[in-house]
């Protein structure tokens, strides 16, 4: 964390992109775009750009690691070497085995898993442009592309961040907000079950300003929500008036 | 992933868990018996060995000359690493290290980092050329459950124990002088996990509670009562209720834990 050399939020209570501070970025959400894959969508949040697919549930390989009672859900998030400013190795590195981890753990509790004994679903998550808030905008994608893939689930996962910039608690950081301000708290939600299925934070927040932060990421959760639901519902539009010609 | 045993004893966990009560006799919010014991390893610029109840977790520190990073020229360098060593559990192999180690080093390292618990601008020795980087290596010696606490500890401990070697600049060249000054250390980040079982939060679940576990949140704060770094994990979830109760948790064990080990 450096110092803060310029001001994240002006006079006028706006922050450098010019949005407020409970503002989401402009969101663009697809479903259904990779021919290939048995679920997928595309996410564009801000700059962020980002790809999730999901295969299955398909027979699991190797073998000896599928589950006598469930599906195995495996998940790999991955960046383009070209999606940041400095050239990412291919190589996956820690953080994105981490946040491999961390995102199938947010999706796991949606999916009706026992429903399939001994497969595995596999979702793969590449960003093409990352600018902050990457393994939030992943979970929203892959979430979309499970339901896609027409995976039983108890419902969809919407994520969000928020963080502290200048002493001020906002809604989705972008890169620069993430590297130069106090804190960031990303969250994921399966809002008809109230349930937190991700929680991280780094920075330093008092209790209060934290309490504040989940709140505000959960309201940014069910913003996001209201966008997959629409993208869902545009996908089938878009059969319907397919069947009609 | 839990045994068949373990499966077998989950309801009576649940029942003694929903009746305020653990297996192991402990109340939902106690912690087990933590030792701790400083500079055990003679070698290592710091160490510490930390037993939480069966946990035990060595972590030593090393402490080389290197380059910092670009956009970090005036600061040292802090690296932090975990070895689920196959010699603690009939469950860790050999091999590169797994999800769980690099989530496990991520997290001590999170809690460490983000509290900006060592003054990493004293570590600078010419800026942008050479500074000194604190290497933290965990090691699991033996799992009984709650990795993450036993090892933000011992690696805490481990800090505080830690010795720099006195140097002088001649030339580029780092010279090492006689004598050591201890690391400078500003805050005492501890970490603390509640797992969520049946819908009740317990501290510091064993192994036991852990692979019967939905999910376990992890919750570091600084000397200060400020949250520094959290975790979920585990494929279950929290309702914002129980994020905020564990976080109150969370405070007050740190309190606990804090007071163990300045008298380590």
């Amino acid at each position: 964390m450096s110092q803060k050399s310029k001001k994240l939020i002006d006079k006028k209570g706006l922050r450098l992109d010019g949005r407020k501070p409970d503002q989401l970025r402009p969101t663009k959400i697809e479903v259904g775009i990779l021919a290939n894959a048995d679920g997928s969508a595309y996410i564009q949040q801000g700059k962020n750009k980002i790809l999730a697919a999901v295969y299955g549930p398909r027979e699991a390989h190797p073998k000896h690691l599928s589950l006598p009672d469930r599906a195995r859900l495996k998940c790999r998030y991955h960046m383009a070497p070209f999606s940041v400013q400095e050239r990412k190795s291919p190589a996956p590195s820690r953080r994105e085995k981490e946040l491999s981890k961390v995102i199938r753990e947010s999706l796991e509790p949606s999916i009706f898993l026992e429903y399939y004994p001994r497969t595995s679903i596999d979702i793969f998550i590449e960003v093409l442009q990352a600018d902050g808030g990457t393994r939030c905008a992943s979970i929203t994608a892959a979430s979309l592309a499970l339901a896609d893939a027409g995976i039983p689930m108890r419902g969809l996962v919407a994520a969000c961040a928020a963080g502290k910039i200048d002493d001020r608690i906002v809604l989705d950081l972008m890169d620069t907000e993430d590297k130069k301000g106090g804190a960031d708290v990303p969250v994921a939600l399966m809002s008809n079950l109230n349930a937190i299925t991700l929680l991280q934070m780094d920075g330093i927040l008092s209790f209060k300003e934290f309490e504040k932060a989940v709140n505000l990421a959960l309201k940014g959760c069910m913003k996001i929500y209201a966008l997959q639901t629409e993208a869902l519902k545009a996908k089938y539009m878009n059969v319907k008036e397919a069947a009609k010609e | 992933m839990s045994s068949i045993v373990v499966r077998v004893k989950q309801k009576q966990i649940e029942q003694l868990i929903a009746k305020g009560k653990r297996l192991d006799g402990r109340g939902l919010t106690d912690y087990r018996e933590i030792q701790i014991e400083q500079g055990v390893v003679e070698r290592a610029e710091g160490s510490a060995r930390v037993l939480l109840g069966k946990t035990e977790v060595l972590a030593g520190i090393k402490i080389e000359v290197g380059t910092p990073y670009p956009d970090t020229p005036n600061a040292g360098v802090l690296t932090v690493n975990a070895e689920l060593v196959p010699l603690a559990s009939p469950t860790f192999e050999s091999g590169p290290p797994s999800e769980n180690a690099i989530e496990l080093a991520r997290v001590v390292d999170r809690g460490i980092r983000e509290s900006k618990a060592i003054d990493l601008e004293k570590l600078c020795i010419k800026a942008s050329k050479k500074v000194f980087i604190v290497f933290v290596d965990v090691y699991v010696l033996n799992y009984d459950g709650n990795l993450i606490d036993a090892s933000a500890l011992a690696a805490l401990a481990a800090l505080l124990n830690t010795k720099m070697f006195n140097y002088e600049l001649e030339e580029d060249d780092v010279k090492i002088k006689p004598g050591r000054t201890p690391l400078p250390i500003r805050k005492q980040p501890i970490a603390i996990t509640c797992a969520k079982i049946n819908g009740k939060l317990v501290v510091d679940p064993w192994l036991e509670e852990e692979q019967i576990m939905d999910a376990r949140l992890t919750i570091t704060t600084d000397d200060d009562g400020n949250i520094c770094a959290i975790q979920k994990g585990g494929s279950g979830w929290f309702t914002s209720k129980q994020v905020l109760e564990t976080a109150k948790i969370a405070k007050e064990k740190a309190k606990e834990l804090r007071k163990k080990l300045v008298k380590a």
